[in-house]
């Protein structure tokens, strides 16, 4: 590796600058804000507050509420995870071996991609309309009675399906320009060396395209744990009820509908501690297994 | 080890292009080809047919006594050598090495004795647990090889493996290449542009242009008698010099040569001319003036023009030479006559009367 060298001290420092203060204004300050704000118990009115210590946590580990909701959000984050990668790279080895029309195609399935959470989430209630979801409809012929924000499970199966599909995009993109920086020579001598095709995406292929999957995995795991709060929020319209949610739209709930600042941070830095962790295991224990070229 | 028979082999591609007009010619089983021939001649897409890389159009492509046409590149029993290695980046040159055998449920005892071999013969012992981007281009070259020897194909295919090593070691990898296929004697197909390359390590060569065989034969039928101006030009270095001559009367004539030939010929002729056939000659026919010396060290290479005619010249290095006018005479024994329009070689119809040239030569 080769290294560059500056001149000055101060200007890498002075690079840097912009990044380092957006990072700080948007994630360390309110970060280090939840923290403090996990301690006091809040007056709803906004009078004032009280320090409590750990209480904020205590109440939060005696919660079977929210031990629900942890287990849906880890559910709800491998099942949208697994399926956006899967059905993603499904889409790009075919699309790669498409030579005419790849260009239309690529177009059409970016097209998914522009669309915001919310408008995502929107589109799927109409799918899923409880009276007239042509989705509802399509279910009611196979004999599954689709109720959309009245049944627990058909709500969380709404939830996956519509996420999958907005995420699918963006991992179609990276996979597919993975696929094809793989040399066309590699293929070919694999094609020599390995009559089956399966064999030789799993031997070949697959590995070669494991850092852009690395990478996809990370930010497919943020994307089902933070982003998919607009489909969310859409999809059971601002009222979870009973209906499933995950650990970001409790927060929510708890903070801004509930007026429970403290137990909505306490739940914050959980949340914060445990996709730091996440990240550090990632790249301890998956990272090491991966060759980049 | 088998031979190889392609009968009208051609290939179309969708947008209509004959990348190869209907090639027929046979392999003998060991026998070393090498197909040259400049970029875009469909060298490569013969190559690349023959290992089931790229679809036949028409015609049959055997390997050994069955018609591969259709069948998978991993089921012709082929070997390929490709130009950039293709090597795959994430196994270990042991794996490298392995991943064809393994796919060919080889018991692994059998593998591992036979990437022994093929590393200790190719100088990859220390390396095999190294990955591929450890190692230099020579060594990458190497494990290559070692992928396509340790499978004992019926056949191999080198898709201008050299042409990404510096000159040293292409010319080390040249014989070591040459070397290896001698001793394995594996029937073997090697495409290059290099007509140096095309000369040393071939036992016939077919040399291709704009999809067309021009000519198939041993190096030095290839160069001795090529059989268009566009072989002469392309094989050799320098290439041989193509004149404008005339035939008259059963005479050739350029700028003061005049040759009796027993040849029924009329009319504008290409000559060619070997620039090593051309000798120093102070009573010679031909009046050179010399413009450039390229000094080679082992020869010169002079360049000039006479009667306004591009010509070269290769010199042994004892002979002095100066910049300007200079005589030459020519060894007529060696001449090349050609088609003036279509460049193909004249065959027959005429024979030097040397006696009486040598005499001529001399007045």
């Amino acid at each position: 590796m080769k290294r560059a060298g500056f001149a000055s001290r101060w200007l890498p420092i002075l690079l840097l600058v912009p990044q380092l203060s957006i990072i700080l204004v948007f994630f360390y300050w309110p970060a280090a804000y939840a923290v403090k704000s996990s301690f006091y118990l809040q007056d709803p009115f906004g009078f004032g507050q009280t320090f409590v210590g750990l209480e904020n946590y205590a109440s939060l580990s005696k919660s079977a509420e929210y031990f629900k909701v942890t287990n849906f959000t880890v559910i709800f984050t491998v099942l949208v995870t697994f399926f956006s990668l899967a059905l993603a790279l499904l889409l790009a080895v075919k699309a790669d071996k498409v030579i005419r029309g790849a260009r239309t195609y690529r177009t059409l399935l970016m097209w998914v991609y522009a669309v915001a959470p919310p408008v995502a989430g929107f589109m799927g209630l109409l799918l899923f309309n409880q009276r007239w979801g042509p989705l509802t409809e399509f279910f009611g012929s196979l004999g599954w009675d689709f109720n959309l924000r009245a049944d627990y499970f058909d709500t969380a199966f709404a939830m996956v399906v519509v996420s999958v599909w907005k995420q699918v995009p963006v991992n179609f993109i990276f996979f597919l320009s993975g696929l094809q920086s793989i040399p066309k020579s590699v293929r070919e001598a694999a094609l020599i060396d390995n009559r089956s095709a399966s064999g030789r995406f799993w031997d070949v292929t697959f590995p070669l395209l494991a850092p852009t999957g690395f990478f996809l995995l990370i930010i497919n795991i943020t994307y089902a744990l933070f982003d998919t709060f607009g489909v969310i929020d859409t999809l059971v319209q601002g009222e979870p009820g009973n209906n499933p949610m995950t650990l970001v739209y409790k927060v929510y709930v708890d903070g801004f509908r509930g007026n429970d600042l403290g137990g909505s941070s306490a739940q914050s830095v959980v949340l914060m501690v445990l996709v730091l962790a996440l990240t550090v295991f990632q790249f301890r224990m998956v990272e090491k297994r991966i060759h980049y070229t | 080890m088998a031979q190889v028979t392609l009968d009208s082999v051609r290939k179309i591609y969708p947008n209509g292009v004959e990348a190869v007009t209907p090639a027929s010619f046979q392999i003998k089983d060991g026998e070393f080809v090498v197909l040259v021939g400049p970029s875009g001649c469909g060298k490569s897409t013969l190559l690349r047919m023959i290992a089931g890389l790229e679809d036949i159009t028409e015609g049959a492509l055997c390997i050994g006594e069955n018609v591969v046409n259709t069948l998978d590149p991993a089921d012709r029993d082929i070997a390929m050598v490709f130009q950039n290695y293709a090597l795959y980046p994430h196994m270990t040159v042991r794996k490298n090495i392995a991943y064809g055998l393994k796919n060919r449920k080889t018991p692994k005892d059998v593998i591992a004795q036979k990437v022994d071999e093929a590393a200790k013969m190719l100088n990859l012992t220390d390396y095999l647990d190294r990955k591929p981007a450890q190692l230099s281009g020579g060594q990458r070259q190497r494990v290559a090889m070692g992928r396509a020897i340790v499978r004992d194909p019926a056949l191999f295919l080198f898709d201008e493996p050299l042409s990404n090593l510096d000159a040293k070691l292409r010319n080390q990898m040249r014989i070591e290449i040459k070397a290896l296929q001698r001793r394995l004697g594996v029937t073997s197909i090697y495409v290059t542009h290099d007509q140096v390359e095309a000369m040393t390590m071939a036992d016939r060569i077919i040399v291709l242009n704009g999809g067309r065989i021009e000519q198939i034969g041993t190096p030095s039928e290839i160069y001795h008698n090529p059989a268009s101006t566009f072989v002469a030009s392309f094989m050799g270095a320098p290439p041989m010099n193509l004149v404008a001559a005339e035939m008259q009367d059963g005479r050739l004539s350029f700028a003061g040569l005049e040759l009796p030939l027993a040849s029924s010929l009329r009319g504008p002729v290409t000559l060619g001319l070997r620039p090593e056939d051309l000798i120093i000659d102070s009573h010679g026919p031909l009046a050179m003036e010399v413009e450039l010396i390229e000094e080679l060290g082992a020869h010169r290479l002079l360049h000039g023009q006479v009667d306004g005619q591009r010509l070269t010249v290769h010199l042994a290095k004892e002979e002095q030479v100066a910049l300007g006018p200079l005589r030459l005479s020519c060894r007529v024994q060696n001449l090349c006559l050609f088609h003036p329009e279509t460049g193909a070689r004249m065959e027959g119809g005429f024979a030097f009367n040397l006696a009486q040239t040598r005499q001529e030569e001399r007045v």
